[in-house]
């Protein structure tokens, strides 16, 4: 175990899968000598030269596109994408190619790319590099959608999603690059997909968070603890595929949900774990399903706190939620 | 009617075509007619096919036989072709079999995409031919990758992006042209310019002087070849893969062709070409030129090409039959491929 930040574990991820298989490749913009905006890819070009960590044109669709193409011959690559806010230009790219190659060719051409890009607000990004827009690449079948939340979940299912044969969007909560630290197993540890994780166990009231969100919603439970209310967190990790029996088991145990995210709240992804409990844990509601989400406004400059779910609001949900019953 | 219109020969006495093609250039340009005589009879049968409801869509190549058909002689097994959507006869010239294509139009249960592609849209990796989108441009940054990948295996193939003209105004046209150029990848860029995008006549969709033109500011050559004539696509061709593959960087070729057919099954050309198009077109038709060349040097007579053009027409009509009797894909088929099989670690390989 190594104690370091969720970026730290990014890069250790990375570092150490390119070191075990040379197909593994990373490319992007400002990836190499620079390290990365971020630093994520922090002394990889040192170490691997600039055959593996390639600094592109400035190009979205030519990184997607790139990366597609060596997939279809065997190598591994990582396209990073600056900021999720740039990854409209490659959106032809993930959705019409990327996600159905294997479909459409009856299983000849999988392809195999980790598209790993910062998302989300808290760091005075504006309107365009703050942006929480994972629906859009979980309403496309062919595609893994993973979004960590610590340090050890980053390393983890970062190595999960380079050795996955299938195409993985991984979300990087940039607002807690550096504000989380945690102890990070050495070696080759891999979280598998598809299941969720148990941050805090309660019996009163189910909160479901993801990537930046778990840690105002842990900060939540602390003041509804005080009430007397025991909360439960679970962080499903991947949002494709989704840990539907552990959400589900949850609120059977509570009877009650509130879903948190920084996305708008219309056709968010929250709304697919509302469905998933409507359909499958009904009967055992004794609430309507919270959402606690950003606002149905492009994301703001100036009034970001106002837009982002924090602790309070996210107590208030819950709180309400145990009182309607 | 009017009169048929004067085909214009290709220009090579027996000389310069063995010096272009090699001392085998009667059984490399023999084996070309064939070629394109089996892409005409099939683009003629599958035509009527879909017009009868037998097939849901076609979109023929014809007049663009010399391009498809000079790419697959020309190219080696190890390289890689990324097509657009009139570039079939490459993967058959290269191995791909007709009976399984066949199986691909039918979109039946032997067809290796399993049904779920439209017609004219097949994968075929024993014969490194591209599974293809419907989508504009896609394919040339794909294509550029793929050449990386090559470059860093030490793989000594060149990985050719075939568009059209339309593609020329795409994102990824820029992107492909400007990555491979900045990488000095081996990519030979094959812009099949049959000089309309669907509607869109070629002063609709450049200002500039060629397509060809635009390669030199990424710092590729580019050339404009006639495609309509075989033995100048393929030693173009021939020249371009030479350079690509012995590392001196990427190539774009423009080959000029006469779009003979609709844009597609659903399409309707009289509403937008003028009234002589068809009569240009036909003057350019490539199988009537390399047909006449042929017959005036002696190498094809009568009944020769009459024997051809019956095989041709036979090979289609057994493809069909065979893909027609076959059953469609089977309902389970349509949740798999979506994601690899659980528990799967397969990589795609070099294959």
């Amino acid at each position: 175990m190594t104690e370091m930040t969720l970026v730290q574990a990014v890069n250790r991820g990375m570092a150490e899968a390119m070191r075990a298989d040379p197909d593994v490749l990373v490319l992007g913009e400002d990836v190499g000598v620079n390290g990365g905006v971020f630093r994520a890819t922090e002394g990889l070009f040192k170490e691997f030269g600039e055959s593996r960590v390639i600094d592109t044109p400035l190009s979205e669709t030519g990184i997607v596109g790139a990366a597609i193409g060596m997939a279809l011959y065997g190598l591994k690559p990582i396209a990073e994408i600056q900021f999720l806010d740039f990854i409209y230009p490659a959106f032809d790219q993930i959705v019409s190619e990327l996600a159905k190659f294997r479909y459409r060719s009856g299983g000849q051409f999988p392809c195999h790319v980790v598209i790993r890009t910062p998302y989300g607000g808290g760091i005075k990004g504006g309107l365009y590099h703050s942006q929480s827009t994972e629906a859009y690449f979980c309403h496309t079948p062919g595609l893994k959608v993973v979004v960590p939340s610590t340090p050890a979940d980053a390393k983890g299912l970062l190595l999960s999603a380079i050795h996955d044969p299938d195409p993985v969007i991984f979300l990087e909560p940039k607002r807690i690059y550096r504000a989380v630290t945690g102890e990070v197993p050495d070696g080759d540890h891999r979280v598998e997909f598809g299941h969720a994780r148990l941050v805090r166990e309660g019996t009163d009231v189910s909160l479901f968070a993801y990537g930046a969100m778990v840690g105002p919603t842990v900060e939540a439970t602390e003041s509804l603890e005080k009430e007397g209310i025991r909360a439960e967190v679970i962080d499903p990790r991947t949002l494709v595929p989704l840990d539907e029996e552990a959400i589900v088991a949850s609120v059977e145990k509570t009877g009650r949900a509130v879903v948190v995210h920084e996305a708008p709240r219309f056709g968010g992804f929250g709304g697919e774990i509302a469905a998933v409990l409507a359909e499958k844990a009904f009967y055992s509601l004794k609430a309507p399903i919270a959402r606690v989400t950003g606002y149905d406004t492009p994301f703001p400059y100036a009034l970001e706190h106002l837009y982002l779910p924090n602790a309070e609001k996210i107590a208030t949900a819950a709180r309400a939620a145990v009182r309607a019953s | 009617m009017s009169a048929a219109p004067p085909i214009e020969p290709l220009p090579y006495a027996e000389e310069q075509a063995e010096r272009i093609l090699g001392a085998e250039w009667r059984a490399i340009a023999t084996s070309a007619y064939r070629w394109m005589r089996v892409g005409r009879a099939l683009d003629g049968r599958m035509q009527a096919l879909q017009r009868q409801g037998r097939v849901g869509f076609y979109g023929a190549a014809t007049g663009q036989e010399a391009v498809n058909v000079a790419a697959g002689l020309a190219t080696d097994r190890d390289d890689w072709i990324f097509p657009g959507l009139r570039e079939q006869l490459v993967a058959l010239v290269r191995g791909h079999a007709l009976a399984t294509y066949a199986h691909h139009l039918f979109a039946d249960d032997r067809d290796p995409s399993r049904g779920r592609n439209m017609p004219c849209h097949p994968s075929a990796r024993e014969v490194h031919y591209v599974s293809m989108s419907s989508v504009i441009g896609t394919q040339i940054s794909q294509a550029v990758g793929l050449a990386y990948a090559l470059r860093q295996k030490g793989a000594p193939g060149v990985s050719l992006a075939f568009f059209g003209d339309g593609a020329t105004s795409s994102n990824d046209f820029h992107a492909g042209m400007n990555f491979a150029a900045v990488w000095n990848l081996p990519v030979v860029f094959c812009c099949a310019n049959n000089q309309w995008a669907i509607s869109a006549p070629t002063e609709r969709q450049t200002a500039a002087t060629t397509f060809a033109a635009k390669a030199s500011e990424y710092g590729i050559p580019g050339r404009k070849v006639d495609g309509t004539d075989f033995v100048r696509v393929y030693s173009m061709l021939r020249g371009a893969l030479d350079v690509a593959r012995t590392g001196r960087g990427p190539v774009m070729l423009e080959f000029e062709t006469y779009r003979m057919t609709p844009h597609s099954s659903s399409d309707d050309p009289t509403r937008y070409q003028p009234s002589d198009w068809a009569m240009r077109a036909a003057s350019h038709d490539p199988v009537a030129r390399l047909q006449s060349w042929l017959t005036a040097l002696g190498v094809l007579d009568a009944e020769t090409i009459e024997t051809i053009g019956r095989a041709a027409d036979q090979q289609v009509r057994a493809a069909v039959e065979e893909a027609e009797a076959t059953e469609p894909p089977a309902p389970a088929s349509l949740t798999e491929d979506v994601y690899a099989p659980l528990g799967s670690r397969e990589s795609p390989g070099t294959g």
